[in-house]
């Protein structure tokens, strides 16, 4: 069976969801080689209303180009977990904005305060993606350290380099202890009876 | 690990829209007139960057007629020439693509599809301009329409149509969805990459000899630069070989058959599709456009279950493949035709049908793409 790796992160519009969609294709694509894919669908309004992207990573030709079951799924505000948290894998790996995000669907989900550490710690809230993708990075494992920090900085306007990088590291840094806290995947018998 | 070719290459992670650009500059399009609409402005933004590093013009025009006429004038000045819009701006546009239609004027008109009718859906795809690229503008004419489904294709596609349009002097269309002109993908373009391009044919004779509209064995006169010496009547009314109106009847039918005649008789050099395990299929898939991806994918996962499912992607829209249509109707039992629109290419399957083949289609108008999981259940409803 080949592989198929199925991420959505979502949130609403100005956040930088497609921004980062693009980032982590590019990542995945460009710098790893694989075969990506990155689709997006988001509201008529500049900002506000729903926004989400979609980034389909595989060893072979991508034949569908949207998400099936997801693998990872970043929610950047409480609606946009409500609403997809049910598309996860069983062993899916759920990444919330838990500045926004403050009800949690299922236990194993890794929360991370993105928007407040840009705020506090970085001045800017718009850095807050950038965080989020190292963070993805460090948690699914899906591209290299280097190769999203080469992503980022081709695609983040000139002078602020350090700015992202900085932030990127930091998304690293708050994954490791996030990681700490959370419930470790046990696959249920009844499960492993069905498949 | 896989050998990487000796000759230089870039790889992109680009969107079916720069895909489009790209693919239209290396066919050597130098004018692009139009007026930005979701989702199709991409292709506009990243001409008026590209376009006057190649010495070309973007003109961004005050709306979707008067870009259409723009067009048409910069193709007759001898610059392959293009715009791009979506389902509300293809409507304006109309009137001069029958004008382009009449005129032979080469030219490629990139329609985007979203929700319709009216302003419908701005950032949702559909698939619902099929028939408005065929019969949008009145009075009987041929028309050529391209659909791709991958971001490659629209680049290779879009290279097609402006050789297709030189060659026939007709109006191209290009049917892209929402979904595929907004995807990213990687592609691959190689710098000595050989691309076939072809120009239009410009006449041998001297000036005073030449006729605008005369017939040729392949039905296209050739075409003369305006400026260079070549005058002629250019005209939306029906007219004689040397472009001037006319109402006799011997005149207009052999002009009107001629048009016709350049399309219907190079037919098997417009067939771009692809048949995917359609050989031993006891249901086909027949699908266009981003739909084609889905239905690749239930047609893999239909055969993981046992079931003899093959699939006909459809990158001609128009003429309509009849050919290829009519084989996968000859030998799987059951087709199905699933599409973003009540029923526009399925009509035409079930047209081509001689009656021993059931035509199903799944019809989805909610504004999201058919997913691999609705095809296969209709699959296995109907199988």
């Amino acid at each position: 069976m080949s592989f198929r790796y199925d991420i959505r992160l979502s949130g609403s519009g100005g956040q930088g969801i497609i921004l980062m969609g693009i980032i982590l294709a590019e990542a995945a694509g460009i710098y790893e080689g694989r075969h990506v894919s990155q689709t997006q669908s988001y509201g008529p309004e500049a900002r506000g209303g729903s926004s989400k992207a979609e980034v389909v990573i595989s060893d072979i030709d991508i034949d569908y180009p949207k998400a099936l079951k997801l693998d990872v799924l970043l929610a950047m505000n409480q609606k946009s977990c409500d609403d997809y948290y049910m598309d996860l894998k069983p062993d899916g790996i759920l990444i919330v904005d838990s500045t926004f995000v403050k009800q949690i669907p299922i236990a194993r989900a890794y929360q991370i305060p993105f928007t407040r550490i840009a705020r506090e710690k970085f001045g800017k809230e718009m850095v807050a993606n950038i965080i989020a993708l190292g963070a993805i990075t460090k948690l699914t494992d899906i591209v290299s350290p280097k190769s999203m920090e080469k992503a980022v900085l081709a695609r983040v306007p000139k002078g602020t380099e350090k700015l992202n990088k900085d932030a990127l590291n930091a998304g690293m840094a708050e994954a490791i202890k996030a990681r700490k806290n959370i419930l470790p995947f046990v696959r249920s018998e009844r499960e492993d009876e069905d498949t | 690990m896989k050998k990487k070719p000796k000759t230089p290459y870039k790889e992109f992670l680009l969107q079916g829209n720069e895909a489009i650009v790209e693919g239209a500059l290396r066919a050597g399009c130098r004018f692009f007139a139009g007026y930005p609409i979701t989702p199709a402005t991409e292709i506009a933004e990243a001409m008026s960057v590209k376009l006057p590093q190649v010495g070309g013009t973007y003109i961004q025009m005050e709306d979707e007629i008067a870009s259409m006429a723009a067009v048409i004038g910069a193709s007759l000045a001898g610059v392959k020439s293009m715009t791009a819009t979506s389902g509300p701006g293809f409507s304006l546009m109309q009137e001069n693509l029958g004008f382009a239609i009449m005129a032979e004027v080469p030219c490629v008109i990139v329609d985007a599809m979203r929700g319709g009718p009216s302003t419908g859906l701005p950032t949702s795809p559909s698939q619902s301009d099929v028939m408005q690229a065929r019969w949008g503008t009145h009075g009987d004419h041929p028309i050529i329409a391209l659909c791709p489904s991958t971001v490659r294709e629209c680049y290779d596609l879009t290279i097609k149509a402006f050789n297709l349009s030189e060659k026939f002097r007709n109006p191209v269309i290009i049917l892209v969805d929402e979904v595929v002109a907004h995807m990213r993908e990687k592609i691959t373009i190689f710098e000595d990459e050989e691309v076939e391009i072809f120009n239009r044919i410009k006449p041998n004779m001297p000036p005073e000899w030449y006729i605008p509209y005369v017939d040729t064995p392949s039905g296209v006169p050739p075409m003369a630069n305006f400026g260079e010496g070549y005058r002629y009547h250019v005209t939306g009314l029906t007219h004689d070989i040397r472009g001037f109106p006319t109402s006799r009847p011997d005149e207009i039918d052999p002009f009107i058959r001629r048009l016709f005649r350049k399309i219907s008789q190079h037919f098997s050099e417009l067939q771009f599709g692809e048949f995917y395990e359609t050989d031993d299929a006891d249901i086909t898939i027949i699908a266009y456009g981003c739909v084609a991806r889905s239905a690749k994918r239930a047609a893999i996962d239909a055969r993981q279950k046992g079931l003899k499912v093959g699939m006909l992607k459809l990158n001609t829209l128009w003429p309509f493949m009849r050919t290829a249509v009519e084989k996968v109707l000859n030998t799987s039992k059951i087709v199905i035709v699933p599409e973003m629109n009540m029923g526009q290419i399925s009509r035409e399957v079930k047209r081509v049908n001689k009656g021993s083949t059931k035509i199903f289609t799944i019809n989805k108008v909610d504004g999201t793409i058919i997913t691999p999981q609705e095809i296969l259940a209709r699959i296995k409803e109907v199988g």
